[in-house]
């Protein structure tokens, strides 16, 4: 062996040595301790990184749940009650029930409800052609249908549809994180309150014009007749702003404010058809 | 050589159509809808109510806050409903519909033509008479005027500058004011001088305009401290600091006001306002609207009183051509495009351009090629492709840092674009993010 490799061997085996030291000392002067419960909090969470919870990522949720004093207030979306109560279950506290949420659309303006009356050229960006003008119809309102919304969800819960031009939500993928939301400059997405078998009875506008110039520029728009305020047994509607709006929390599902609308702006989904004995009986009135 | 702005700047097709056309008085509509926000900040305060019979002048609006402006009636007759029209962006504003019965005016109004020269009001008189006469800066931004026309204290104002530089193509409402108005503009300026206690005034006029360079130099021999001054026409140079860099060669600096240079800016259009307001006692409640288009049968200049639908303005002037594609108020290059023609002239609305259909597309969109058109177009040493991109991507911080709050939103960049990036759109988004940011921020 020449004598160069042997002097190399060995004075690099010193250097390594010597720094090794060096980053020891250095390691334990500048130790941060990090509880090791993080890790495994942020192990289960769904690692979406959505910031559904409020807070910047899963790592930076998983940190503000092993030094919260109880659960209240802290939820992810994503994971659901699942997640949570295993994140209960490893640091010892009680998990906190909270109801699932789903998006849902607050406007059904349909070009076969809502006609076109000027032609939108520029970039297919909701936000620029919300702050340009109202939009290629008359509702100043209503949803412009350039997809901001399904850019933003990540967990394909979304597309626009060709033909309504509106976004259609998948429920089954939807987790509620609430992208949707914050992307819409309109304010046209609202998170409910999930029921049996994806049931929804909601106020599928959000104009707040009055009655008649909303009529004017769509033919679904709830034009705060009240007309479902007075027919609901629950006190689940409220009419504020010239727009009904049915609370999750308190609605019965018992659907008489659909038949009660005039505009057809309360929809239902997911329901059986209605009995045929109640057509029968309409039958006879009208007759 | 002619003086003009060093840096960037555009100069598209002028199509001044209507330059020869003398001004003509529109005739009344049978209504009006006269908003009560016309002007930058807070909307004035109701003062009427349904069923109140106004006349000509008459106070209808009353100023709320510093920055607001007071509104009159435009025509006499009966308030019919106090309700809510859409404005320009199609968005709805409430507004004072009148129905027009005759033109009784307010009798303290002076309705002879006869030029009055002699100003008898104090300096703080003449800005409070702007300010109840609703005076706004008439170039298209209607910033109340007695706002500019106040100092604050520490500053000194030593120049007044007038701009009648009018560099959009096609409007000519500034132009035929300059021809048809000149003493009376000039008047006006005196008086702004007065109210501001300068003894210059310089007016910026742009080379395409020789007939009223010549005609204001030719007055202005008259006038004590006003000068006339020609500019090579480029765009924009309509601009507040644009127009004082090519005037007297100094830089307003970022995020300033032209006060800090020792300027302040008028319109000429604003400076025949205030004489018409200071000598007259006729607050302001008509302008010049140019109605023009390449395929309107009868382009021309009209004075339109405030409120009236922008439906009767293409109706004199023969109509709507069976090819429009677009109706722009405004210049082309700052205008907004209408989707309504009940839309009501307000106080800013310089012009009403029509375009064929097929001027009226976009054209279609292609890749970026880096070619820094966009930087060399920009007045003020911004990099449009980066301010695009940045708000495209939502990197809002760094836009601010990039300076995207400078940025007039002249749409040099969007003009000469080989490619056609919709790069103003997405300056405006993320210019308008990154003030409610700040806004925010402050709040905090």
């Amino acid at each position: 062996m020449s004598p160069t490799v042997v002097i190399t061997i060995i004075s690099l085996s010193i250097l390594a040595v010597i720094s090794a030291v060096i980053l020891y000392f250095v390691a334990q002067r500048f130790k941060v301790y990090e509880d090791p419960r993080i890790d495994d909090v942020q192990a289960i969470l769904p690692a979406a990184n959505c910031g559904g919870c409020g807070f910047a990522g899963c790592r930076n949720f998983a940190e503000v749940l092993v030094s919260a004093e109880t659960f209240d207030g802290l939820n992810c979306p994503v994971g659901g009650s699942t997640v949570m109560d295993a994140a209960a279950g490893i640091l010892g506290k009680v998990p906190v029930k909270v109801d699932p949420l789903v998006a849902v659309l607050l406007c059904n303006g349909t070009p076969e409800f809502r006609p076109f009356t000027s032609v939108y050229d520029g970039v297919a960006d909701c936000r620029i052609q919300h702050s340009l003008y109202i939009g290629e119809t008359d509702c100043s309102y209503g949803c412009l249908g350039n997809g901001d919304c399904v850019r933003a969800c990540q967990f394909e819960a979304m597309h626009m549809d060709p033909v309504t031009k509106l976004p259609v939500i998948i429920d089954d993928n939807c987790t509620a994180c609430g992208a949707c939301v914050k992307a819409c400059p309109r304010k046209l997405i609202e998170l409910r309150k999930k029921a049996k078998k994806d049931r929804k009875i909601y106020v599928a506008c959000s104009n707040c014009d009055k009655g008649g110039p909303a009529r004017k520029a769509c033919k679904v728009a709830c034009i705060a007749c009240s007309k479902c305020f007075k027919v609901c047994e629950f006190d689940a509607i409220v009419i504020e702003k010239n727009l009904a709006y049915i609370d999750a929390t308190k609605c019965t599902f018992c659907r008489k404010c659909v038949s009660e609308c005039p505009t057809n702006s309360i929809i239902e989904i997911n329901f059986p058809p209605k009995k045929p004995k109640i057509e029968v009986q309409a039958e006879a009135v009208s007759n | 050589m002619l003086k003009t702005f060093p840096l960037g700047g555009i100069h598209p097709p002028e199509f001044k159509l209507t330059s020869g056309s003398p001004i003509k008085q529109l005739p009344l509509p049978q209504t009006v809808a006269i908003m009560v926000s016309q002007h930058i900040g807070a909307p004035a305060s109701l003062l009427v109510n349904k069923g109140d019979s106004v006349k000509t002048g008459q106070l209808i609006a009353s100023i709320n806050g510093f920055v607001s402006s007071n509104i009159h009636s435009s025509v006499s007759g009966n308030i019919s409903k106090i309700d809510t029209i859409i404005d320009t962006t199609g968005y709805r504003q409430t507004a004072v519909f009148i129905d027009v019965a005759g033109d009784e005016w307010v009798d303290t109004i002076d309705r002879s033509s006869e030029l009055v020269r002699d100003i008898n009001l104090k300096p703080e008189e003449i800005t409070e008479k702007c300010r109840e006469s609703g005076i706004v800066g008439l170039g298209g931004a209607t910033f109340p005027s007695h706002v500019k026309l106040t100092v604050p204290t520490g500053k000194k104002c030593n120049l007044l500058i007038i701009n009648g530089v009018e560099c959009e193509p096609y409007l000519t409402s500034d132009h035929r004011l300059m021809l048809e108005k000149g003493e009376e503009i000039l008047v006006g300026i005196s008086i702004l001088m007065k109210a501001l206690g300068v003894e210059q005034a310089m007016i910026g006029i742009e080379n395409n305009k020789s007939d009223a360079i010549a005609h204001l130099t030719r007055l202005s021999s008259d006038y004590k401290g006003i000068t006339v001054y020609p500019l090579a026409v480029k765009y924009p140079q309509g601009a507040e600091k644009q127009l004082i860099k090519a005037l007297i060669n100094r830089e307003v600096p970022s995020g300033r006001l032209p006060l800090d240079v020792g300027a302040v800016v008028h319109n000429v259009g604003t400076a025949y306002a205030v004489y018409e307001a200071v000598q007259k006692n006729k607050p302001l409640f008509e302008r010049v609207v140019t109605i023009t288009g390449k395929s309107v049968t009868n382009p021309g200049n009209y004075l339109v009183r405030t409120g009236t639908a922008v439906r009767h303005l293409i109706e004199a002037a023969g109509g709507m051509p069976d090819d429009t594609g677009k109706i722009v108020n405004g210049g082309p290059m700052m205008g907004k495009a209408l989707n309504n023609t009940e839309v009501p002239v307000v106080k800013g609305t310089s012009g009403i351009i029509l375009f064929p259909s097929d001027e009226s597309i976009r054209p279609e969109l292609k890749p970026c090629i880096r070619c820094a058109k966009c930087i060399s177009a920009c007045a003020l040493n911004l990099e449009p492709y980066l301010l695009a991109n940045l708000s495209a991507r939502g990197l809002f911080e760094r836009a601010e840092i990039e300076k995207i709050t400078d940025c007039m939103e002249c749409g040099s960049c969007s003009y000469t674009c080989p490619a056609n990036r919709p790069l103003l759109d997405y300056i405006r988004l993320g210019k308008s993010t990154v003030i409610k940011m700040a806004r925010q921020r402050n709040i905090k």
